[in-house]
């Protein structure tokens, strides 16, 4: 019975981990579903500035603000890689770095330089290690509710190095969320800022501006880009949370099926054992 | 008119009133429908809000702008105090805990920070002040 018992014992080891793994499924399912009001939360404001960014640009052409205005040569790049601060989500950190490292490689088969700015423990992790790229800033530890305050700082230093012209462009690498099944890693440029496809109506009227247009644009642009980033970073954790559902999910499918086939492993052992003492007490009966 | 207070988090305010007050960077501004078209800047403050037939409203921005078209006005407000300084020192802060980590470094202790934070907090007692006399 030796063998039975050691199998019970493992039997109930799975059925602990699988209890952990569906709370966590759970947890992640809840946390997912308010990670998905957040990111819809940020829409109106990413509208609105948008609104009023496209109309000063259109109605004062003759200033052209430096992330408006597309280098011709690229010497150093910098990149936004957003990652999540924990693991346990299946491949979705990896699948990020993949993308951003595609991108990457292009820009130094280029002898561009590469500066980046991670957000997530987990891309410091992953990054820190690799050679010819220059971390210049990083976030962590910022949570499932995150707020504005902590993406400035990431966002600034990039920025600063735009306008000094370090950098020549910007990426933002990031997971879209398409749906619960399905998160889609990407490479955005943030700068200079892509031409609005969109065709700009002809204003006749003007807004007054306090203090004057040029400071107004500034401070608007800075705030659109940070309103992107943040809305990656929120839109990150819907992804996390999602690819956590399903990772969990998986694993506690995955323990289900062991615990049918130990299941089955322990009735043959058992049976095993009990014919086999009937055998010996039929073969010691006929001896007697 | 119609006054949609918006930030990069959430929706504040979504309806329509009578006028609304804002600290604007030059000075207060009072907004009545058919106001010229404004782009502003604001400082921190609290707004005022007019809404017909109930008790003025008053919502806390931490800075952020203000756009005044006839009959809708936006408020992009920042939901971080922001300052030149501060903006700074966060820039700072997050590439110092790259360095951090990249060598293992010590960061600092940052006055600005305390200072803007201070200056918000006194900005918030002001407006609980108020509202305290308003409702005793």
């Amino acid at each position: 019975m030796s063998g039975a018992k050691q199998i019970r014992t493992q039997i109930s080891s799975i059925k602990n981990t699988q209890k952990i793994t569906k709370a966590m499924e759970m947890v992640a399912a809840s946390k997912m579903r308010k990670a998905q009001d957040r990111m819809n939360a940020t829409r109106p404001y990413a509208i609105k500035i948008k609104q009023v960014i496209n109309h000063l640009a259109a109605a004062h052409s003759e200033y052209k603000h430096p992330y408006m205005h597309a280098r011709s040569e690229v010497k150093r790049a910098g990149f936004i890689i957003i990652s999540t601060d924990r693991g346990l989500c299946g491949g979705l950190n990896v699948n990020v770095f993949k993308s951003a490292l595609r991108q990457i490689k292009e820009y130094q088969d280029q002898g561009v330089e590469i500066d980046l700015s991670i957000i997530g423990s987990k891309g410091m992790a992953f990054f820190r290690r690799l050679s010819g790229l220059n971390v210049v800033s990083h976030a962590s530890g910022l949570g499932d509710n995150i707020h504005m305050n902590e993406i400035i700082g990431p966002v600034k230093v990039m920025l600063d190095a735009y306008s000094e012209g370090s950098i020549d462009r910007l990426h933002l690498v990031e997971n879209e969320f398409v749906n619960t099944m399905t998160q889609a890693p990407g490479v955005s440029t943030l700068l200079p800022l892509p031409k609005d496809e969109e065709e700009v109506r002809q204003h006749h009227w003007d807004y007054i501006y306090e203090p004057d247009a040029k400071e107004v644009l500034d401070s608007l642009l800075v705030r659109y880009v940070e309103s992107i980033v943040y809305r990656g970073v929120v839109e990150n954790v819907a992804c996390e949370m999602a690819a956590r559902m399903i990772a969990m999910k998986s694993a506690s499918d995955n323990a289900g099926s062991l615990i049918d086939d130990l299941q089955l492993a322990y009735n043959k052992a058992r049976q095993a054992s009990i014919t086999q003492e009937l055998s010996e007490i039929v073969g010691g009966a006929a001896a007697v | 008119m119609q006054l949609d207070i918006v930030s990069a988090e959430t929706e504040i305010f979504s309806g329509t009133v009578n006028a609304v007050f804002a600290p604007a960077i030059v000075g207060d501004v009072g907004i009545y429908p058919q106001h010229t078209p404004l782009v502003t800047r604001l400082k921190p403050g609290e707004l005022k809000i007019e809404v017909e037939g109930e008790e003025d409203r008053y919502i806390y921005v931490s800075g952020g702008m203000l756009e005044v078209q006839p009959d809708v006005v936006t408020v992009l407000s920042d939901t971080a105090i922001r300052a030149e300084d501060l903006d700074e020192n966060m820039a700072l802060e997050a590439k110092q805990h790259a360095e951090e980590l990249l060598k293992d470094k010590q960061t600092e202790v940052d006055s600005a920070r305390a200072l803007a934070e201070l200056a918000e907090a006194a900005a918030q007692l002001r407006m609980i002040e108020k509202f305290r006399k308003g409702k005793v």
